[in-house]
């Protein structure tokens, strides 16, 4: 979707502003906004994609005005709603109001290090071979989709050329509204500088984006 | 952020009621874990142990005990660069957000340089989790457009005519820049070269520290 998390390009925010020393969290709510992400996206309920698309699916004035961990209490409560494990009236009355389902799976303490610490895989056994090698030159689709999607908009209908196949993943459009994984290949692609952003920009800048096959057309 | 409340109290007053001034963010953070620990979704002391696994054991140590072993070890490199993924999983920096690595090499002619437009992709077993500028508008917007102007931001500046190259992590594959060994650092054990690799030297947006900026951190 064409939210305010895609900010690839935009101008005005002024400059980055590192912190010297920063620490690894500023207030206790974001050690708990953290931990509580962590912990319920262990339950299985949902998955990567569709937390992400639970996130970028804030208002995109709220979403800018908002700190990082502020968008992602946002995106859990929205998901915790979404899957009917919590009701609105009991997260305004910060307890339990009504009887719900169990979860899949909860995260003890004893399965932190099990879960959280050790390798999953996106990769999927590929239903077909790779349609592009390295060195074919493709141009990125031009795609404005409502739900997920993990092609910037500031590389759409650009060309480019495969620089590495990074194997058979996970498909976000499909698998952050729960329609399956949908295995598709994935590639990064090499852009130029000046083919996004035009002929005064900085001739020695050079991109590379991860994109599904789904988003590349032949050149 | 802080947490002080101005109320202009003379010297001696009782602070204990503070904490009845929450704001709303920490209302809500409070409200949603006190809800879904009722209802048994999430379990105190797994919160707990996450909070500490990232705030103590998980960071940017990691990634300079890889950066490290690549300057002094050449066996080490070739893996690291063929398969990123075995060799930094081999040193045991596994798990979430890491499942899927690509080491980038600068050289004195290309300057790496990684960034989420999209979200906050980051690799968080030899990173921990990512520093509040990372995640926030003005690196996520500026990075892929001008990347110079974001080292100018960090106080680094590069010869004309080196290319960067900036890759936006939309997939699950994470990037880990490996900066260039500084000079004057022939001999010097792997313990030693850890110290000279900072966070923001793995992430792009700085050099490792040369002998002499070492010294000068420690003063």
């Amino acid at each position: 979707m064409n939210g305010a998390q895609d900010l690839g390009g935009m101008m005005g925010f002024g400059p980055v502003e590192p912190e010297k020393n920063e620490p690894v969290f500023h207030a206790e709510w974001e050690e708990r906004a953290f931990a509580l992400t962590v912990a319920m996206g262990g339950t299985g309920e949902w998955n990567i994609d569709s937390s992400r698309f639970a996130r970028e699916s804030a208002h995109p004035a709220t979403y800018l005005a908002s700190s990082y961990y502020q968008i992602w209490l946002g995106g859990l409560e929205r998901l915790l709603e979404d899957r009917g494990l919590v009701t609105r009236d009991e997260l305004d009355a910060g307890r339990s109001l009504h009887e719900s389902r169990p979860v899949k799976r909860v995260i003890t303490k004893d399965l932190v290090a099990p879960v959280f610490g050790q390798n999953g895989t996106y990769e999927r056994e590929p239903a077909a071979p790779a349609r592009f090698a390295v060195g074919d030159a493709v141009v990125t689709k031009v795609m404005h989709p409502a739900g997920h999607t993990r092609i910037p908009r500031y590389v759409r209908g650009r060309p480019g050329i495969i620089e590495r196949i990074h194997g058979c993943h996970v498909l976000p459009d499909s698998n952050s509204l729960y329609q399956g994984e949908a295995p598709t290949w994935l590639y990064s692609v090499a852009f130029k500088g000046t083919d996004i952003w035009g002929a005064d920009s900085d001739p020695g800048l050079m991109l590379r984006v991860d994109l599904w096959e789904t988003y590349l057309d032949a050149r | 952020m802080s947490q002080h409340h101005d109320h202009h109290h003379g010297a001696g007053h009782d602070h204990a009621h503070d904490h009845s001034h929450l704001s709303d963010t920490e209302a809500r953070v409070r409200a949603l874990e006190s809800v879904l620990t009722e209802k048994g979704y999430v379990d105190p002391a797994a919160l707990d142990e996450l909070i500490e696994t990232y705030e103590t054991k998980v960071g940017p140590r990691n990634g300079a005990h890889v950066v490290a072993k690549a300057w002094s070890d050449p066996a080490f490199r070739e893996r690291l660069m063929t398969n990123a993924s075995e060799a930094i999983h081999s040193l045991g920096y596994t798990g979430r957000q890491g499942e899927h690595m690509v080491a980038l090499e600068n050289t004195p002619t290309l300057h790496n340089m990684v960034v989420c437009t999209l979200c906050s992709c980051y690799p968080w077993p030899v990173l921990g989790l990512p520093p509040v500028w990372y995640k926030s508008a003005p690196y996520r917007s500026k990075a892929v457009r001008d990347p110079r102007g974001v080292l100018s931001d960090f106080g680094v500046s590069l010869p004309e005519g080196t290319e960067i190259r900036v890759w936006d992590s939309t997939a699950e594959i994470r990037y880990l820049v490996i900066p260039m060994r500084p000079e004057g650092t022939e001999g010097w054990s792997e313990e030693q070269l850890m110290k000279l690799v900072t966070r923001d030297s793995m992430i792009g947006t700085g050099l490792a520290l040369s002998p002499a900026g070492l010294q000068e951190a420690a003063e």
